[in-house]
Parts: C-alpha cells; structure tokens; sequence
C-alpha cells in the first residue's frame, strides 16, 4: 500500500505523515509512506489545499488532518 | 500572516467523510460546557486581581503589579476567547470550501471580480502554507490574476478570527473598520494588478505543467460530523497559536506595566506623520498571527497610539510575511512580486494616514 502525504513542509504535514504512519501499523498492513514535497507534484494530483493524503493514487482528503481512525477508514 | 510552520492559525478544515457517532460523544457536551465558559470568562477580572495582589502580594499601581494582573487577566481571556471565536468560525467553514470560492470566481473578470474575491476571502479557510497549490489551482482553472490577488490579500489580514477578537475586544466599530478597510486594500491592490496585465511576470511552470483541477473532499453529513470536525480543527489551531498569543500578551503587559503612555503616543500618536509608515515597515516583514497581535495593538490603542497607526500596523503584521514573500516567489516573478508587495503596503500606509486625519 502507498501513502502519499503531500505537502510542502508545514506543521500540519508532519502531524498527517505521523497520523498515517501511526494508522498504517495500527492495521497491520505493509505500506509505504512518501512525502511529497515538490508543488509541481502536489498540483498535478489535484490538490489545491494541503496537506493532501493519497492512498494507492486515490486522493484521500486534503485541507485538514484527518484522525488516525479516519486515515484507518481510508485505509481499509 | 501565518506560514511557517509553527504558527499557522488559518488551518483550513476542509470537510471529510466522518463516521458518526453519537450526537453527545461527538460534542454534544460542548452545549454543556458552554455556561462554564461564561461563568469562567466573567470570573477572570476578580480571579486575576487576587492572583496578583494577593497571592503575589504585588502592590496595586504598582508597576510590575498592575503588569503581573494584565497578564493574569489577558492571557486566559483572550485564550478562552479565541477557542470559542475559532471553534464557531471552524464550525460555519465545514459549509465553505476553496474550490467553491475558486468557482465563483472562474472567468469572472472586471471589478466585481475583484469585490467578489476579496469578501469571499474573508470566510474562505485559508492557510499560507497552501498559498502556491492555491494560487495555481485559482489562475488554471480561468480565476483572473487580480481577482486571484484580491484573495491572496484579503484571506489571511481579513480573516474571521482576526474580526471576532477585534469585536470582543474592541467593539464592532474597529472591528467593522478593520473588515471594510481590509476589503477595501484587497479589492484594490488585485484590481490594479489586474489592469496592470501581469500574466506574463507569472512564473512559466505555473501554466505548463500538468495540472489536474481540485474536486474538494467528500462533504460531512449532520450536525455532529460538522461538530466533530471543527471540535479537532478547534485543537489543532489553538495547540499551535497559544503560545504566540500568550507572548503577545507579555509583550503587552510589559507595554502595559512599564511603557510610559507620553512615550508611545510621541512615537506612535497622530502628531507624527511618519509613524504609520514606520509601524508599515516594521510590520510587513514581522510574522505573527493576528491572535498574536490583536493583544499588543490593544495596549498601543490604550497608551495612546493613533487609531491609524494601530490599524495599519496590525494589517501590515496580518496581511503580508517574509514567509509567504518566500513562498510565492515560487510562482511570481520579481517584478510581479515587488509590485503585490508594494500595491499592498501602499495601501495599508493610506488607510493608516486616512484614520489618523479622520479619527
């Protein structure tokens, strides 16, 4: 499973990549988690508010930090 | 303005598809809590007073006394304040999103445009930190470069925090003055930069490259997602702007306690012209949120700083940043840069000078 936390490097994208983390060994699953960082590939994923999360090239939310339960939800 | 990192007070909480449970898990008790809040915020003035001069046995008058109390009193105020302005703020802004505004605002040229952009911008969540995606995500999908500018302006000087703590501390006097004013700046700065035609001073990447438009997330359904999703983006907000307000509020009672009232209004009252652009340029490149400053203009205000002086410096500290300066680099060229920083402080000089001739 690929997670994606986009985000160019704020606060609020680091709590999301340590909520998804967090979530992801919550489950169980074998996943991977990548930042990106880059605006060119955050704009291209159709995000417009960050942090982004993307799972499996599934744009997840966007705008907030979602809890480690909704991050589960999405995971599932 | 907020950007880095640490002190990003316009969190954006975008809706999300929360599972909901039961109304009173998932904040129903904050309906409860709500006389406790009052009761508490009605008690600070009598709880902070005996803290000082009694616990402390600071004397009364006395100036690190009467600073000691401001603290005392300030701090835990303005904190309860903000947590109750940001929660219902946070609350109205599950109805709003982005990409909304962003469709309002597609191909809609001329200065209504321009007015539009910038009311939007006040409700609109908004976080410097996502200046860049947004601003591409506006100009792509046919937004006009000044109606995009009058939002970029508007959202982070004119935002809905920065309006509630100026009514409850202030009145809704400066409060509407500060609103009318800030749209005014933004309305303006976008339209001139509109008229002035500087598509091609954007950076080229902005255009060319790949770009997939934001459908936004899923929105929350019923009462208690909403509820639940302004409770945490209530936390997240007020975990990361508390102690920028409480060291604005040290700063202020140090002012407050130790600053002589002659000394400021000298430097900072109507009778020196230069003081509005020197607050202008100290302010532009500071860094704070307006949580963080509302508190220190409150104590300029009360010793005797002009009206204007004050407006314009909180709209310089609020409106524009280093950080986000940094930021949009990114995507403006320097020309087009200069002349959004210089249209914008123009502005906010004006309305300083205006106030104080006025006022």
């Amino acid at each position: 499973m690929l997670i994606e936390v986009l985000g160019s490097g704020c606060s609020k994208c680091k709590l999301l990549a340590e909520r998804a983390e967090e979530a992801a060994k919550g489950l169980g699953v074998e996943f991977a988690l990548v930042k990106v960082t880059e605006y060119p590939d955050i704009v291209a994923r159709g995000v417009m508010t960050t942090p982004g999360l993307v799972v499996d090239g599934v744009l997840k939310s966007q705008g907030h930090v979602p809890t480690v339960a909704a991050i589960q939800a999405f995971l599932r | 303005m907020t950007g880095d990192a640490n002190s990003c007070a316009c969190s954006a909480p975008a809706p999300a598809p929360i599972p909901g449970p039961g109304f009173w898990k998932s904040g129903g008790w904050l309906l409860a809590a709500l006389p406790a809040w009052f009761l508490l915020y009605f008690a600070l003035k009598p709880l902070a007073d005996w803290l000082a001069f009694r616990v402390f046995g600071l004397l009364p008058g006395s100036r690190l006394g009467e600073a000691v109390a401001f603290f005392a009193y300030d701090g835990p105020k303005v904190l309860l304040l903000l947590g109750l302005v940001v929660l219902g703020v946070s609350f109205i802004q599950t109805f709003i999103s982005p990409e909304r505004t962003r469709d309002l605002l597609a191909q809609r040229t001329g200065a209504w445009g321009n007015l539009l952009a910038a009311l939007l911008g006040i409700a609109t969540p908004f976080c410097s930190c996502s200046a860049v995606p947004l601003f591409i995500g506006f100009v792509r999908v046919g937004v006009p470069l000044g109606a995009t500018f009058s939002f970029l302006v508007s959202a982070p000087m004119v935002n809905e925090v920065a309006l509630f703590l100026l009514l409850s501390l202030f009145g809704w006097r400066i409060a509407l003055l500060y609103a009318v004013t800030g749209v005014v700046i933004a309305f303006l700065s976008g339209w001139i930069i509109g008229k002035l035609r500087m598509e091609r001073h954007l950076e080229p990447w902005v255009m060319d490259i790949p770009f997939t438009a934001s459908i936004g997330s899923e929105a929350p359904v019923g009462f208690a997602a909403r509820l639940e999703l302004a409770i945490q983006a209530t936390k997240d907000i007020v975990l990361k702007v508390w102690l920028y307000v409480l060291a604005g509020i040290a700063v202020g009672a140090f002012l407050h306690g130790y600053v002589p009232a002659e000394l400021l209004a000298r430097f900072m009252g109507k009778s020196s012209w230069w003081s509005v652009p020197l607050a202008v340029l100290i302010g532009v490149p500071l860094y704070s949120s307006a949580a963080g400053i509302i508190p220190i203009v409150q104590v300029l205000l009360a010793k005797g700083a002009a009206l204007g002086t004050a407006l314009a410096f909180m709209m310089a500290v609020a409106g524009l940043s280093l950080p986000e300066t940094v930021i949009l680099r990114k995507v403006l060229r320097p020309t087009l840069l200069v002349t959004f920083l210089g249209v914008v402080t123009l502005g906010i000089v004006l309305v300083g000078f205006l106030f104080n001739v006025l006022m």
